[in-house]
């Protein structure tokens, strides 16, 4: 099938409105073969869609808010961005995994080799970081900026041993299993030295020898066929299988060139749903545009920049609030210049930022929310603002009174005595 | 370079077989459902020991054996802030230098190989503590100084020391107040820095540190209620100190059951060292935290059981690409020569004027006092000695 809809997408990318945000909808003729049978609506990797006619208005409306509700944000999207204000009785324990809206964030690749006398991995991970996710962070960068790292780990083995399985004569790791096979390796990785910013890692396993090949097992018990899992704001794993040798006697170790594009595509999809970004949920008469090496779509991106400028405006109000209720509750902080200043910034920055979201400017909005979230956290994390001013009552008692009654007892003795002469003299002298 | 292995025991190992039929047949508390029921992604410790001095070798003892069980359990270095207040491994007094044991039969060496100790010494003060909790720390502190946890994370704080009712004893030079510990936990919420919280304390009248705790999702466990006193477990009389505290003791105990796996949950913990164990009587506060303490898990605290989600979606990339050209501008690599990070705000003293220092009149008591002062000193002299006193 020929992919009209790509083409006519791309032929009329130019003639759309660019900015952040928006969102073009083209109506066909309901007979037309631009898009494929049985689908109804085409949402192109930019910020367009190709919408089936047929129906009347009202079915173009509910199709209209159908796609505003893929291709933009849904009021579930905005209360998960703000998951941690809701009450969480109301959204649930795993609403928002999602990794927090932050200024940076750091990706580190790890190549994990336990058995170096059998296997000796090259990876040409450079290439791969230049080639493949490059254009992905350079995607993201409107979102945050982002570095890269690399590194190999010898000798880091699983936190569990994987059982063998004699149908498939292979090693099987249960989903059961998978949480407890991240903490032994995490120790290894190095996370901490770097910098501030949340780390994703990305490791790579190859099995050992003994335990190859490795399959992970979802909980059908039905192998997965990335042979990858992931973990909510921390990362993922993948487990890369060595083909055995044809013939038993090879010299070990054996060289194994790890095929970059195989395992790029798997953690590429990772960080997407790290991100929160998904394209499980749809109706089934959508189709998507793959996005290619970019990675993502313009309009997921769009998704992306809408829930973390309302998350950036609810840190600033409620971070803001609660430095303006210490204040209120411990009178006596010094309140420096630099902080005052970072304050006042913070309510103008997110002023403009609500001003814009209202308008609906999406770039201007992200902008503007993510400088009230610097200067907000600046403001509230000064270490100047550390209160350690508490007196109970009867501390204060205990410190003034052994100093002052001692002092006291003399003066309040004269005060009586000149009381009583003052009133002697009051009375006239006799002669 | 096998220890990895041995952290998991073999009855996981014949857990998973059976674990799956078990599961699935009775189709109600599946192990996957249960944890996913606390919400938390990252786990993180702060183990403080307040006291210094050799004769406090068992607050240091006591901290290093929940250290020990909480990384055995999963949590990693880089998420615990361990605090000692003084070195009792490497004291001139201990006769076996590099060690320090929790029982008196030298069985269970705590110090261990890779103790990673952030504060230590006369860092472990309440100005840093409070600084580690809300977050309040200059810039210039190192990594594994600092409490980065977010909304997502479990936080234990365990902490040990001599304390009274409503306060604890940092150093033998400075306290921390109940009402201090309450602020900053209320900061920390305000700040979204924790998901839940366990607070355990370990000192004589332990309870009164949490009575003013106010901010939600806070459980607390003591090791005695107010007016007890906590008491230690046994001396050794080849080291001559008192090895650990009985509430610890028996936690230790308790923990060293606990595999990363286990399904233990918070009521068994509140039932250890009981009154004829411990002497005083352990306390616990659950009104602050949301969730049934039935079910709460041990490790939801202690160890760190990662959610994970099986990849079931991948992206397809064109391998053929040529190279990308990054459109963003690459940083200056190396142009510059490297400097320290800039430990003193120079710039923020030199531009910010000088204080005027405004002179505020006396304050009333002041004025009252010497008022009364030279009232009586008049009185009592007389205006005419004046002259020859000035």
């Amino acid at each position: 099938m020929p992919p009209f809809s790509l083409e006519a997408d791309a032929a009329l990318h130019p003639l759309q409105d660019a900015s952040l945000g928006s969102l073009t909808m083209y109506v066909v003729p309901e007979t037309s073969s631009l898009l494929p049978q049985g689908i109804n609506v085409y949402v192109g990797k930019h910020r367009s869609a190709l919408v089936r006619a047929g129906g009347g208005l009202a079915a173009l409306r509910t199709l209209l808010q159908q796609l505003t509700q893929v291709m933009s944000f849904t009021a579930s999207s905005i209360s998960a961005a703000l998951s941690d204000r809701v009450p969480s009785g109301q959204l649930g324990p795993d609403a928002r995994r999602h990794l927090k809206s932050s200024l940076g964030y750091e990706i580190t690749f790890s190549l994990l080799n336990p058995d170096p006398k059998s296997h000796a991995v090259d990876w040409d991970i450079e290439d791969a970081v230049n080639r493949y996710v490059q254009p992905v962070l350079d995607k993201l960068s409107l979102v945050a900026n982002f570095s890269v790292d690399s590194q190999i780990l010898y000798y880091a083995v699983l936190g569990v041993t994987p059982r063998f399985d004699k149908e498939s004569s292979s090693f099987l790791l249960s989903a059961h299993s998978l949480p407890h096979v991240i903490n032994p390796v995490e120790a290894r990785l190095g996370s901490s030295a770097a910098s501030l910013y949340p780390v994703l890692n990305f490791l790579l396993y190859v099995p050992e020898r003994s335990h190859s090949p490795l399959y992970i097992q979802d909980k059908d018990g039905a192998p997965v066929s990335t042979n990858a899992f992931h973990s909510p704001r921390w990362g993922g794993i993948m487990v890369y299988n060595v083909e055995a040798p044809a013939s038993p006697q090879v010299s070990l170790p054996l060289h194994v060139d790890v095929d970059m594009v195989r395992v790029m595509e798997v953690f590429l999809a990772q960080l997407r749903l790290l991100f929160g970004l998904s394209r499980e949920e749809l109706p089934p008469e959508f189709l998507l545009e793959s996005p290619g090496n970019e990675g993502l779509a313009d309009w997921e991106l769009d998704r992306l920049l809408w829930a973390h400028t309302v998350e950036n405006i609810a840190t600033v109000s409620t971070t803001l609030t609660s430095l303006a209720q210490l204040l209120d509750k411990i009178g006596n902080i010094v309140i420096k210049d630099d902080v005052a200043s970072e304050v006042y910034q913070a309510v103008a920055s997110a002023q403009s930022a609500m001003a814009e979201l209202a308008a609906g400017h999406l770039h201007l909005a992200f902008q503007a929310s993510k400088e009230a979230v610097t200067s907000s956290e600046r403001a509230f994390f000064d270490p100047s603002l550390l209160h350690l001013l508490y007196f109970p009552d009867d501390q204060k008692f205990a410190i003034y009174i052994p100093l002052f009654l001692p002092m006291a007892v003399p003066i309040l003795l004269s005060l009586a005595k000149i009381v009583r002469e003052a009133r002697q003299q009051g009375t006239p002298e006799r002669c | 370079m096998l220890s990895f292995k041995e952290e998991v025991p073999s009855p996981l190992q014949s857990t998973v077989g059976t674990m799956d039929n078990t599961d699935y047949r009775e189709g109600g508390c599946c192990h996957t459902e249960q944890f996913f029921r606390s919400g938390h992604t990252n786990n993180w410790a702060v183990l403080v020991c307040t006291s210094r001095f050799w004769f406090n070798y068992r607050h240091v003892a006591n901290t290093l054996s929940v250290y020990r069980s909480v990384k055995r359990l999963g949590i990693p270095d880089s998420h615990i802030v361990l605090m000692l207040a003084d070195d009792m491994a490497c004291n001139p007094r201990n006769p076996k230098p590099a060690t320090v044991f929790s029982h008196k039969n030298m069985e269970l060496n705590v110090y261990g190989d890779d103790v990673e100790v952030d504060y230590r010494s006369y860092e472990v003060t309440v100005e840093n503590f409070l600084r580690v909790l809300t977050g309040r720390i200059p810039p210039s502190t190192p990594r594994s100084k600092r409490l980065l946890s977010d909304d997502r994370s479990n936080i234990l704080i365990y902490m040990t020391g001599h304390g009274g009712n409503g306060f604890l004893k940092f150093q033998d030079s400075e306290e921390i107040t109940n009402v201090e510990l309450a602020d900053a936990f209320e900061q920390m919420w305000q700040k979204r820095r924790y998901n839940e919280l366990l607070f355990i304390i370990d000192t004589c009248q332990g309870a009164s540190m949490y009575e003013r705790f106010y901010s939600p999702n806070i459980m607390a466990l003591a090791s005695s209620q107010v007016g007890e006193d906590s008491l230690s477990h046994q001396p050794d009389l080849g080291i001559g100190v008192h090895l650990m505290d009985r509430y610890t003791f028996y936690v230790l105990e308790f923990l060293e059951e606990i595999h990363p796996a286990s399904q233990t949950n918070m009521n068994d913990l509140f039932q250890v060292c009981p009154k004829s164990l411990c002497v005083s009587t352990p306390g616990h506060r659950t009104d602050l935290f949301q969730r049934d303490p039935q079910n709460v898990l041990i490790t939801d605290f202690f160890g760190s059981v990662r959610k994970v989600e099986i990849t079931t979606e991948t992206i397809s990339l064109d391998r053929d690409l040529a190279v990308f050209e990054s459109k963003l501008p690459k940083d200056e690599l190396a142009t510059e020569p490297l400097k320290y990070a800039e430990q003193l705000p120079v710039a923020q003293i030199i531009h910010q004027k000088p204080k005027q220092k405004d002179w505020h009149p006396p304050g009333g008591f002041i004025l009252g006092l010497w008022a009364l002062i030279i009232m009586v000193f008049f009185k009592t002299y007389g205006i005419k000695h004046m002259k020859h006193i000035f």
